[in-house]
């Protein structure tokens, strides 16, 4: 029951926002917040009173605050929500970016109401989509998120906003079609049939039948590598990214993407188990191509948030390899495969945590300069060094650097994956070495040298001379403001609990590893 | 041929259809012009009993009256409930257009005799019924479109009435040759001699038969009045021509193939299959390019048409197919009636940009069309939604997972242009000033979007209630498909 509240009371929220026509923006704003922080307060109550249990638990048994109503009696979809080690992590995740999003947006000037309202109800279908239990309840959260964000990309966005909001909507929209049609198949090939996980997992459908097996992944497969994204389907993300605001960006790719990965984690993979074992190899395959492609083509970027964008890309294929190495039974033992499913989930959180961070970060050069081109900022650690040093740990952290959380998730990923698929993890490390040589370059660029900044058009801040944003260099006397207020309550946290996460893993280990075990084992059948 | 009067009880949500056209029509005619409105009570009052005798009817067990001719069974039941509930709303909808019509009274009384042709051609368990019913669905609506009188409401009309006049020659065709192949028109007689009789005459029938109501439905490939038949027309007409007769159409073909012609020795589903693939497609590349409002819906009618015959086309074949077809009627009819709600709140837009400029910073106007045309592609929690979900499941189930396919990829298409209408709109109100001045003059703007503003009335009550209704069905599904299926 509490986790029903905690899904729907920031949708209640928006309601009673969108609804209260003469409020001010300021006030909005603050509820925004207050709202966040109490639904996160729920998220952190379920986490405290969760038990994890021993050996495997989590998928097909040991849900908290498990909710099962009927809904579509006659194909056997109903509301059925649970918490589990899989589940409760990201939901933490997305309590703990919403909120800073929240922060990050108090002095929003623009139409703040709407705009909180939007990200209230984003937040109940990101919360919705991770605890769904049901593939039809996961869908419609699923497909809820697309809309939201639709809107927040639309409404909220520069530059190109509405092609990129476009493009954005009409290419996860196909993967959420696919992904639809993969669950119809999942329906008719159960017996009895049903859209419940649960039973879905627990009695895995076309069992026997590998050309239906194999179909219906490539459907959802699909449907989640849009989403996720992976290379060849990752082309709607910079663009998205680039014309997002700070917050739409840090949520989509924070949260968004979660779900896509968290999917192959919670459907695709117990759901599944003989077609992803039998198409594990591709799986790994497609990981490691985002992994080198990602980091590659981020290396060439020329604008900081299409840089980040392209990491993520890269962060994502570190997931799919370790999942895709729990799919190789043959090749490792139950243990190895274990440390990399649990790598994976560790990744995404700490992705999460971390990503998010740098697209704030990037929101702050927008907000003082109205560009994110390398070439028109350098030597911000003289006048913005909280800036400069926010930066440089989730930079590092981004990278891997030991005593961050990037470090153990990667750690994990690999040695789990090392046994199953040596060559590739090879390969993947690789990645990390292109990442590390980026993202230092970025810190480069921007922080040290000479102080550069772009001319204020019309930035918040004034700084000596030239009006308007032409790319008017000024050499001398370049000031910019230091990080703000709410953007360092905001960003701080973020890097916070990255840095608790690198050196105290095991608060959120001991959560993952059991449902962790319970998906291998699913797997393994 | 046993005792009549119960057989009569069934036919209460006909007949209370027939006495609201007949008592509106006396009471118009007794009545002076300026008090016209009290017709429409009259319509409103017999269309909702009737429904609510049909609901009321619903859950009972199927059966055949007057020799079989007249068929009550759920799939009846649920175009009866779903047609008298869509007539009274169509009827206000069309107010701001038809009151204080000289004929308005008359306007009403075909509204509520097409209905009633609607549900007799869900009803139809003969082949005769059926043409009464085409003819009794047509021939008010050839008057209806032309209502106005105006240059392009007799084009309408003209093209509408043309078209139903050919279409009705190959129905017929089509019964007679089903009637000769198989001796007798009734559809339980056809059931059992359709599967030994000469394919060619079964294949004459079944394509005759189906252009008759496919016609009806505006599929493919006899849709070509509907664009030009919406766009001449009023939004509230259009909306009407777009949702009821499509309704009992669609029903009908449902219960052909899946009785009648279930056995035949022509491959009736894989003909139904194509035409809904080729609705689907060419209604969603037609309407890509269009910018004009009504002729953009009419094609966007004639895509999900396309996605209500693919239920059709497994008709029989699924034990999901009765479920899909009645909750992908009630969410079409809900959905659709709200879109062209929408443009009727704003008479004088004809084209996107136009609709954008009126609804200015009307913003649950726009959260409403927005509800409504997402539900249109099937974006969950709506109505459509759930339907598109039974609709792919049951074709899959049926052995048309190619269908399937198509559908989803259709299902992708069709979000652009229904993008392309709210896109604009919601960049309206999120560019226009928080607190502004509410007059014109912020911006390039087209004299038929400032002379024309959004005044608070039926049509904008209609467009929230019906996008409050997709909502509310699709969170419901549950709970109306344990009525119907």
């Amino acid at each position: 029951m509490l986790l029903t509240v905690v899904i729907f009371m920031p949708l209640a929220v928006a309601a009673v926002l969108a609804a209260a026509r003469g409020l001010p923006g300021r006030t909005a704003s603050a509820v925004w917040v207050v709202a966040s922080a109490v639904d996160l307060a729920l998220v952190a109550w379920l986490w405290w009173r969760f038990e994890p249990g021993t050996g495997a638990s989590g998928v097909v048994n040991g849900f908290a605050s498990e909710v099962d109503l009927r809904w579509i009696p006659t194909v056997d979809a109903g509301y059925h929500v649970g918490a589990d080690g899989l589940s409760l992590p990201l939901m933490a995740l997305t309590g703990v970016l919403f909120l800073a999003c929240a922060v990050y947006s108090l002095r929003e000037t623009d139409r703040p109401r709407t705009y909180a309202a939007l990200f209230l109800f984003l937040q109940t279908a990101c919360l919705g989509t991770f605890a769904a239990l049901d593939l039809i309840l996961f869908f419609v959260f699923f497909d809820l998120t697309i809309v939201g964000m639709y809107f927040v990309i639309a409404g909220w966005g520069h530059g190109d906003a509405r092609r990129s909001a476009l493009t954005f909507f009409l290419y996860t929209f196909v993967g959420s079609l696919a992904l639809l049609v993969g669950f119809i198949g999942l329906f008719l090939g159960s017996e009895p049939r049903t859209f419940d996980m649960v039973a879905l997992a627990a009695d895995p459908p076309l069992a026997g039948s590998p050309v239906a097996g194999g179909l219906v992944l490539l459907a959802i497969g699909l449907g989640l590598a849009v989403k996720t994204p992976l290379f060849p389907f990752h082309t709607w993300l910079p663009d998205a990214h680039t014309d997002a605001p700070a917050t739409g960006s840090a949520v989509l790719a924070g949260v968004l993407l979660k779900l896509g990965t968290y999917g192959f984690v919670r459907i695709a993979m117990p759901i599944l188990p003989e077609a992803w074992q039998r198409w594990a190899t591709v799986v790994v395959v497609f990981g490691v191509v985002s992994v080198l492609w990602g980091a590659l083509v981020a290396l060439a970027q020329t604008d900081v948030k299409r840089m980040i964008a392209y990491t993520s890309v890269n962060h994502m294929g570190y997931v799919l390899l370790g999942l895709g190495a729990a799919g190789m039974v043959a090749a490792a033992d139950e243990g190895a495969r274990t440390v990399a499913t649990v790598g994976a989930v560790y990744q995404m959180v700490s992705h999460g945590l971390l990503t998010g961070a740098l697209f704030l970060l990037a929101g702050v050069l927008w907000s003082r300069g109205h560009t994110y081109a390398f070439d028109r900022w350098g030597g911000l650690a003289r006048p913005a060094p909280l800036f400069a040093a926010a930066l440089a740990v989730a930079a590092f952290g981004s990278l891997g650097l030991p005593g961050l959380s990037g470090f153990v998730a990667e750690f994990q990923v690999f040695t789990g994956a090392l046994e199953a698929a040596p060559v590739a993890t090879v390969i993947a490390v690789l990645g990390i070495l292109v990442t590390a040589g980026l993202f230092l370059l970025a810190l480069q660029r921007l922080l040290t040298g000479e102080t550069t900044a772009p001319s204020p058009g019309r930035g918040p801040e004034p700084a000596g001379g030239g009006e308007g944003a032409t790319a008017v260099r000024e050499r001398t006397a370049v000031r910019v403001a230091d990080l703000r207020a709410p953007e360092l309550l905001a960003i701080v946290p973020l890097l916070a609990l990255s840095v608790v996460l690198g050196l105290l893993p095991w608060v959120l280990l001991d959560v993952i590893e059991p449902a962790a075990a319970a998906v291998v084992e699913l797997v393994g059948r | 041929m046993s005792g009549g009067g119960e057989q009569w009880g069934a036919l209460l949500p006909e007949g209370l259809l027939l006495l609201g056209a007949v008592a509106g029509l006396l009471v118009g005619l007794w009545t002076p012009q300026h008090r016209q409105a009290r017709v429409r009570w009259v319509v409103t009052a017999a269309c909702l009993a009737a429904a609510a005798v049909a609901a009321a009817r619903l859950p009972g067990p199927g059966e055949r009256v007057f020799d079989g001719v007249w068929v009550v069974d759920t799939t009846t039941g649920v175009v009866r409930v779903v047609v008298a509930l869509a007539v009274p709303v169509l009827v206000w909808l069309a107010v701001p257009t038809l009151a204080g019509h000289p004929r308005e009274t008359e306007a009403w009384v075909l509204m509520v005799l097409g209905g009633l042709g609607a549900v007799a051609l869900a009803g139809a368990g003969d082949l005769l019924l059926l043409v009464a019913g085409y003819l009794l669905a047509s021939v008010p609506l050839y008057a209806l479109a032309g209502f106005a009188k105006d240059a392009p409401g007799v084009e309408a009309a003209m093209k509408y009435y043309l078209f139903g006049a050919f279409s009705g020659v190959l129905l017929l065709l089509g019964v007679a040759g089903l009637v000769l192949a198989g001796g007798a028109g009734g559809y339980e007689h056809l059931a059992g001699a359709l599967p030994g009789a000469s394919p060619a005459l079964v294949a004459v029938g079944v394509l005759g038969v189906l252009a008759g109501v496919g016609f009806k439905a505006g599929a493919v490939p006899v849709h070509f009045w509907v664009p030009d038949v919406a766009a001449g027309t009023p939004p509230a007409v259009a909306a009407y021509l777009t949702t009821v007769p499509k309704i009992g159409a669609v029903a009908a073909a449902y219960r052909l193939v899946d009785e009648p012609l279930a056995g035949a020795p022509v491959d009736v589903p894989l003909v139904v299959a194509v035409v809904a693939a080729a609705s689907m497609t060419l209604g969603n590349l037609a309407a890509l390019a269009q910018t004009h409002l009504l002729r953009l819906l009419a094609y966007s009618t004639v895509s999900q048409v396309g996605y209500l015959f693919m239920v059709v086309a497994v008709a029989g074949r699924s034990a999901l197919a009765p479920g899909a077809l009645a909750v992908y009627l009630a969410g079409y009819a809900v959905t659709n009636v709200g879109a062209f709600a929408a443009v009727a709140a704003a008479p004088a837009a004809r084209t996107i940009t136009d609709w954008a400029t009126a609804v200015g910073r009307h913003r649950w106007l726009v959260v409403s069309l927005v509800v409504c045309l997402l539900g249109l592609v099937g974006t969950p929690p709506t109505a459509v939604f759930v339907g598109k979900l039974a609709v792919f499941a049951a074709a899959w189930d049926g052995g048309l997972a190619w269908l399937v396919v198509l559908a989803a990829v259709n299902t992708v298409a069709s979000l652009f242009y229904y993008l392309r209408w709210f896109a604009p709109a919601f960049a309206g109100v999120a560019a226009a000033p928080g607190v502004g001045e509410p007059g014109p003059g912020s911006g390039p703007r087209t004299a038929a979007g400032t002379a024309q503003r959004i005044r608070p009335g039926l049509p904008v009550g209609v467009l929230h209630a019906a996008a409050a209704g997709s909502l509310a069905l699709g969170l419901a599904a549950g709970g109306w498909l344990a009525v119907v299926a």
